[in-house]
Protein backbone atom coordinates (compact mmCIF):
# COMPACT_ATOMS: atom_id res chain seq x y z
CA UNK A 1 0.00 0.00 0.00
CA UNK A 2 2.53 2.67 1.05
CA UNK A 3 4.72 1.67 -1.85
CA UNK A 4 2.55 1.75 -4.59
CA UNK A 5 1.32 5.45 -6.16
CA UNK A 6 -1.31 5.13 -8.63
CA UNK A 7 -2.92 7.81 -10.32
CA UNK A 8 -6.33 7.78 -11.53
CA UNK A 9 -6.62 6.74 -15.29
CA UNK A 10 -7.71 9.20 -17.73
CA UNK A 11 -9.62 7.31 -19.92
CA UNK A 12 -13.20 7.73 -19.76
CA UNK A 13 -12.81 11.55 -20.02
CA UNK A 14 -14.56 12.27 -23.25
CA UNK A 15 -17.64 10.20 -23.22
CA UNK A 16 -20.14 12.01 -20.38
CA UNK A 17 -18.04 14.42 -19.29
CA UNK A 18 -19.94 16.15 -16.78
CA UNK A 19 -20.03 12.92 -14.32
CA UNK A 20 -15.98 11.99 -14.91
CA UNK A 21 -14.56 15.51 -14.39
CA UNK A 22 -15.71 16.69 -10.82
CA UNK A 23 -14.90 12.30 -9.83
CA UNK A 24 -11.82 12.66 -11.09
CA UNK A 25 -10.85 16.29 -10.08
CA UNK A 26 -12.03 14.72 -6.71
CA UNK A 27 -10.25 11.36 -6.93
CA UNK A 28 -6.70 13.26 -8.13
CA UNK A 29 -7.39 15.98 -4.74
CA UNK A 30 -7.58 13.11 -2.64
CA UNK A 31 -4.58 10.95 -4.11
CA UNK A 32 -2.68 14.23 -3.99
CA UNK A 33 -3.83 14.76 -0.18
CA UNK A 34 -0.55 14.18 2.12
CA UNK A 35 -2.54 12.24 4.16
CA UNK A 36 -3.36 9.73 1.88
CA UNK A 37 0.51 8.84 0.94
CA UNK A 38 0.36 7.67 4.99
CA UNK A 39 3.77 8.98 5.32
CA UNK A 40 5.02 11.06 8.49
CA UNK A 41 6.69 14.55 8.52
CA UNK A 42 9.35 13.49 9.93
CA UNK A 43 12.70 13.00 7.86
CA UNK A 44 14.14 9.57 7.80
CA UNK A 45 15.95 7.92 10.13
CA UNK A 46 19.55 8.86 10.33
CA UNK A 47 21.17 5.59 9.59
CA UNK A 48 18.34 4.53 6.85
CA UNK A 49 20.23 6.28 4.00
CA UNK A 50 24.06 6.63 5.24
CA UNK A 51 26.90 3.93 5.17
CA UNK A 52 28.42 3.23 8.02
CA UNK A 53 31.77 4.93 8.31
CA UNK A 54 33.60 1.27 8.58
CA UNK A 55 33.28 -0.63 5.30
CA UNK A 56 33.73 -4.18 6.98
CA UNK A 57 30.62 -2.88 9.03
CA UNK A 58 28.30 -1.61 6.13
CA UNK A 59 28.87 -4.31 4.19
CA UNK A 60 27.83 -6.72 7.13
CA UNK A 61 24.93 -3.96 7.22
CA UNK A 62 24.25 -3.80 3.74
CA UNK A 63 24.17 -8.10 3.15
CA UNK A 64 22.09 -8.20 5.99
CA UNK A 65 19.65 -5.66 4.63
CA UNK A 66 19.43 -7.38 1.77
CA UNK A 67 17.90 -10.67 3.22
CA UNK A 68 15.73 -8.98 5.18
CA UNK A 69 11.97 -8.08 3.60
CA UNK A 70 10.19 -5.20 3.80
CA UNK A 71 7.16 -5.46 5.77
CA UNK A 72 4.46 -3.17 4.20
CA UNK A 73 5.84 -3.65 0.33
CA UNK A 74 6.74 -8.09 0.79
CA UNK A 75 8.37 -8.42 -2.56
CA UNK A 76 11.39 -6.13 -1.43
CA UNK A 77 13.98 -6.21 0.87
CA UNK A 78 14.64 -3.28 3.11
CA UNK A 79 17.81 -2.40 1.53
CA UNK A 80 15.43 -1.61 -1.95
CA UNK A 81 12.36 -0.12 -0.18
CA UNK A 82 11.21 3.09 0.39
CA UNK A 83 8.96 2.71 2.60
CA UNK A 84 9.44 4.50 6.13
CA UNK A 85 9.24 1.45 7.97
CA UNK A 86 12.00 0.04 5.84
CA UNK A 87 14.22 3.24 6.56
CA UNK A 88 13.57 2.85 9.87
CA UNK A 89 14.91 -0.88 10.04
CA UNK A 90 18.16 0.14 7.87
CA UNK A 91 18.57 1.88 10.35
CA UNK A 92 18.14 -0.11 13.34
CA UNK A 93 20.30 -2.58 11.94
CA UNK A 94 23.15 -0.77 11.22
CA UNK A 95 23.17 0.99 14.53
CA UNK A 96 23.19 -2.53 16.13
CA UNK A 97 26.30 -3.78 13.49
CA UNK A 98 27.91 -0.40 14.45
CA UNK A 99 27.11 -1.01 18.03
CA UNK A 100 29.29 -4.64 17.53
CA UNK A 101 26.25 -7.16 17.51
CA UNK A 102 26.21 -10.14 15.16
CA UNK A 103 23.84 -10.07 12.25
CA UNK A 104 23.35 -13.37 12.78
CA UNK A 105 22.11 -11.46 16.25
CA UNK A 106 20.06 -9.12 14.60
CA UNK A 107 18.66 -11.51 12.23
CA UNK A 108 17.09 -13.82 15.12
CA UNK A 109 16.02 -10.58 17.39
CA UNK A 110 13.79 -9.68 14.29
CA UNK A 111 12.71 -13.52 13.59
CA UNK A 112 11.29 -13.59 17.12
CA UNK A 113 9.11 -10.26 16.70
CA UNK A 114 7.98 -11.17 12.71
CA UNK A 115 8.38 -14.59 12.44
CA UNK A 116 11.04 -16.37 10.00
CA UNK A 117 9.39 -14.36 7.05
CA UNK A 118 10.98 -11.24 7.85
CA UNK A 119 14.45 -13.27 6.68
CA UNK A 120 14.87 -13.90 3.09
CA UNK A 121 17.53 -16.40 4.09
CA UNK A 122 16.42 -20.29 3.57
CA UNK A 123 16.44 -21.69 7.06
CA UNK A 124 16.23 -25.87 7.43
CA UNK A 125 12.95 -25.68 9.39
CA UNK A 126 11.30 -28.93 8.71
CA UNK A 127 8.66 -26.86 6.82
CA UNK A 128 11.28 -26.14 4.53
CA UNK A 129 12.32 -29.54 3.41
CA UNK A 130 10.50 -30.19 0.70
CA UNK A 131 11.96 -27.33 -1.06
CA UNK A 132 15.64 -28.88 -0.14
CA UNK A 133 14.54 -32.21 -1.49
CA UNK A 134 12.91 -31.48 -4.31
CA UNK A 135 16.03 -30.79 -6.94
CA UNK A 136 16.97 -34.13 -5.60
CA UNK A 137 13.70 -35.69 -6.47
CA UNK A 138 13.22 -34.33 -9.75
CA UNK A 139 16.87 -35.16 -10.55
CA UNK A 140 16.13 -39.04 -9.67
CA UNK A 141 12.57 -38.74 -11.54
CA UNK A 142 15.00 -37.37 -14.62
CA UNK A 143 17.63 -40.26 -14.27
CA UNK A 144 14.96 -42.92 -14.02
CA UNK A 145 13.50 -41.50 -17.57
CA UNK A 146 16.16 -41.00 -19.20
CA UNK A 147 17.40 -45.15 -18.10
CA UNK A 148 14.21 -45.60 -19.28
CA UNK A 149 14.73 -44.47 -22.56
CA UNK A 150 17.86 -45.40 -23.28
CA UNK A 151 16.94 -49.15 -22.38
CA UNK A 152 13.87 -48.80 -24.69
CA UNK A 153 16.37 -47.53 -27.65
CA UNK A 154 18.60 -50.12 -27.55
CA UNK A 155 15.29 -52.76 -28.00
CA UNK A 156 13.73 -50.75 -30.82
CA UNK B 1 5.02 -45.88 -23.48
CA UNK B 2 1.86 -46.78 -21.15
CA UNK B 3 -1.06 -44.77 -21.15
CA UNK B 4 -0.83 -43.42 -17.59
CA UNK B 5 2.77 -41.75 -18.85
CA UNK B 6 1.74 -40.49 -21.80
CA UNK B 7 -1.13 -38.69 -19.84
CA UNK B 8 1.02 -37.50 -16.87
CA UNK B 9 1.83 -33.70 -18.04
CA UNK B 10 -1.39 -32.98 -18.53
CA UNK B 11 -2.40 -34.42 -15.14
CA UNK B 12 0.36 -32.16 -14.31
CA UNK B 13 -0.57 -29.27 -15.96
CA UNK B 14 -4.35 -29.56 -14.61
CA UNK B 15 -3.12 -29.70 -10.91
CA UNK B 16 -1.05 -26.63 -11.73
CA UNK B 17 -3.59 -25.12 -12.87
CA UNK B 18 -6.18 -25.98 -10.25
CA UNK B 19 -3.08 -24.56 -7.58
CA UNK B 20 -3.31 -21.57 -9.51
CA UNK B 21 -6.93 -20.99 -9.74
CA UNK B 22 -7.48 -21.63 -5.95
CA UNK B 23 -4.88 -18.55 -4.81
CA UNK B 24 -7.02 -16.51 -7.59
CA UNK B 25 -9.90 -17.39 -5.35
CA UNK B 26 -8.30 -17.22 -2.54
CA UNK B 27 -5.55 -14.83 -1.77
CA UNK B 28 -2.78 -15.42 0.41
CA UNK B 29 -3.46 -13.33 4.07
CA UNK B 30 -0.61 -10.98 3.66
CA UNK B 31 -1.09 -9.30 7.47
CA UNK B 32 2.23 -10.00 9.35
CA UNK B 33 1.23 -11.04 13.22
CA UNK B 34 3.95 -10.70 15.70
CA UNK B 35 4.96 -13.52 17.51
CA UNK B 36 4.99 -12.17 20.47
CA UNK B 37 1.82 -12.81 21.78
CA UNK B 38 2.13 -14.81 25.49
CA UNK B 39 5.70 -13.04 25.49
CA UNK B 40 6.52 -9.93 28.31
CA UNK B 41 6.39 -6.42 26.22
CA UNK B 42 9.79 -6.03 25.47
CA UNK B 43 11.90 -3.32 27.93
CA UNK B 44 11.65 0.40 26.30
CA UNK B 45 11.34 3.58 27.85
CA UNK B 46 10.01 6.34 25.50
CA UNK B 47 9.65 10.14 25.81
CA UNK B 48 6.31 11.76 26.22
CA UNK B 49 4.37 12.19 22.91
CA UNK B 50 3.01 15.92 24.25
CA UNK B 51 4.35 17.79 26.80
CA UNK B 52 1.13 18.03 28.96
CA UNK B 53 1.17 14.40 29.37
CA UNK B 54 3.48 11.87 31.15
CA UNK B 55 5.35 9.15 29.16
CA UNK B 56 5.42 5.93 28.34
CA UNK B 57 7.35 2.91 29.89
CA UNK B 58 7.31 -1.01 29.93
CA UNK B 59 7.21 -0.37 34.09
CA UNK B 60 3.64 1.32 33.09
CA UNK B 61 2.49 -1.65 31.53
CA UNK B 62 2.68 -4.37 34.43
CA UNK B 63 0.62 -2.24 37.14
CA UNK B 64 -1.57 -4.76 37.94
CA UNK B 65 -4.34 -4.32 35.62
CA UNK B 66 -4.79 -4.93 31.40
CA UNK B 67 -3.76 -2.39 29.41
CA UNK B 68 -4.76 -1.66 25.43
CA UNK B 69 -1.67 0.28 23.78
CA UNK B 70 -2.95 1.98 20.70
CA UNK B 71 0.04 2.21 18.04
CA UNK B 72 -1.03 5.76 16.13
CA UNK B 73 0.21 8.35 14.36
CA UNK B 74 -1.66 11.55 13.72
CA UNK B 75 -0.16 11.35 9.82
CA UNK B 76 -2.24 7.78 9.84
CA UNK B 77 -5.88 8.28 8.26
CA UNK B 78 -7.63 5.04 10.07
CA UNK B 79 -6.78 6.65 13.36
CA UNK B 80 -8.86 9.67 13.27
CA UNK B 81 -11.75 7.01 13.28
CA UNK B 82 -10.39 4.78 15.51
CA UNK B 83 -10.43 7.61 18.14
CA UNK B 84 -14.05 7.48 18.25
CA UNK B 85 -14.34 3.96 19.75
CA UNK B 86 -11.24 3.95 21.82
CA UNK B 87 -12.99 7.15 23.99
CA UNK B 88 -16.20 4.32 23.87
CA UNK B 89 -13.71 1.75 25.36
CA UNK B 90 -11.95 4.18 27.65
CA UNK B 91 -15.50 5.17 29.03
CA UNK B 92 -16.06 2.03 30.08
CA UNK B 93 -12.90 2.19 32.26
CA UNK B 94 -10.27 0.82 29.60
CA UNK B 95 -6.68 2.17 30.49
CA UNK B 96 -5.34 2.97 26.90
CA UNK B 97 -1.69 4.09 26.31
CA UNK B 98 -0.47 5.47 23.19
CA UNK B 99 2.93 4.97 21.17
CA UNK B 100 3.22 7.81 18.27
CA UNK B 101 5.07 6.85 15.54
CA UNK B 102 7.09 8.81 13.65
CA UNK B 103 5.28 11.91 14.94
CA UNK B 104 6.07 15.31 16.53
CA UNK B 105 4.71 16.78 19.76
CA UNK B 106 2.66 19.70 17.39
CA UNK B 107 0.93 17.44 15.55
CA UNK B 108 -0.01 14.98 18.04
CA UNK B 109 -1.49 17.71 20.11
CA UNK B 110 -3.30 18.80 17.08
CA UNK B 111 -4.45 15.02 16.57
CA UNK B 112 -5.80 15.12 20.07
CA UNK B 113 -7.15 18.45 19.79
CA UNK B 114 -9.74 17.80 16.49
CA UNK B 115 -10.65 13.85 17.20
CA UNK B 116 -10.54 13.32 20.56
CA UNK B 117 -7.99 12.42 23.45
CA UNK B 118 -8.84 8.26 24.85
CA UNK B 119 -4.85 8.18 25.78
CA UNK B 120 -3.63 7.72 29.84
CA UNK B 121 0.11 8.40 28.70
CA UNK B 122 1.84 8.65 24.92
CA UNK B 123 5.12 7.77 24.35
CA UNK B 124 6.82 9.17 21.14
CA UNK B 125 8.31 6.38 18.69
CA UNK B 126 10.34 8.76 16.49
CA UNK B 127 12.26 5.83 14.36
CA UNK B 128 9.64 3.05 14.71
CA UNK B 129 11.90 1.15 17.02
CA UNK B 130 9.32 0.26 20.01
CA UNK B 131 7.02 -0.60 17.37
CA UNK B 132 9.70 -3.05 15.97
CA UNK B 133 10.72 -4.45 18.94
CA UNK B 134 7.04 -4.75 19.36
CA UNK B 135 6.60 -7.15 16.09
CA UNK B 136 4.04 -4.46 14.62
CA UNK B 137 4.34 -3.81 11.04
CA UNK B 138 1.61 -0.59 10.76
CA UNK B 139 -0.31 1.70 12.27
CA UNK B 140 -3.10 1.80 13.80
CA UNK B 141 -2.59 -1.07 15.61
CA UNK B 142 -3.30 -2.17 19.15
CA UNK B 143 -1.73 -4.83 21.96
CA UNK B 144 -3.69 -6.38 25.19
CA UNK B 145 -1.58 -6.32 28.17
CA UNK B 146 -2.21 -7.73 30.92
CA UNK B 147 -1.26 -7.06 34.26
CA UNK B 148 1.86 -8.23 34.79
CA UNK B 149 2.80 -7.14 31.50
CA UNK B 150 2.81 -9.78 29.36
CA UNK B 151 1.07 -9.62 25.64
CA UNK B 152 -2.29 -11.39 25.17
CA UNK B 153 -3.74 -10.12 21.94
CA UNK B 154 -2.87 -7.83 19.03
CA UNK B 155 -5.26 -6.21 16.71
CA UNK B 156 -3.93 -5.05 13.45
CA UNK B 157 -6.14 -2.54 11.82
CA UNK B 158 -8.53 0.12 13.21
CA UNK B 159 -10.49 -1.04 16.23
CA UNK B 160 -14.17 -0.47 14.76
CA UNK B 161 -17.19 -0.28 16.33
CA UNK B 162 -17.59 -4.07 15.44
CA UNK B 163 -14.44 -4.63 17.17
CA UNK B 164 -15.63 -3.35 20.93
CA UNK B 165 -17.09 -6.43 21.77
CA UNK B 166 -13.72 -8.30 21.40
CA UNK B 167 -11.33 -5.89 22.66
CA UNK B 168 -13.67 -5.96 26.05
CA UNK B 169 -13.19 -9.36 25.98
CA UNK B 170 -9.87 -10.02 25.39
CA UNK B 171 -9.40 -7.11 28.25
CA UNK B 172 -11.47 -9.03 30.94
CA UNK B 173 -9.97 -12.83 29.51
CA UNK B 174 -6.08 -10.31 30.67
CA UNK B 175 -7.58 -9.41 34.01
Amino acid sequence: MRCNSSSPSMRGLSKRKTIWVPAFAGMTLILLSPAAFADSNLPPAYWSDRQLPDPRQEAQAQALMDELRCLVCQGQSIADSNAEIAGDMRDLVRRRIAAGERPAAIRAWLIQRYGSWISYKPTAEPAAWPLWLAPLALLAVGAFLVRRRIRMGRRV
Amino acid sequence: MSRAVRFAPLAILIVLLAGLVWRLATPADTTVTSKLAGQPVPMFALPPGITTKAALTTSDLATGQPHLVNIFASWCVPCISEVKVLQQLKARGVLIEGIAVRDRPEDIADFLARNGDPYERIGSDEQSRVQIALGSSGVPESFVIDGKGIIRYQHIGAITEGDVRLILAKLEEAK
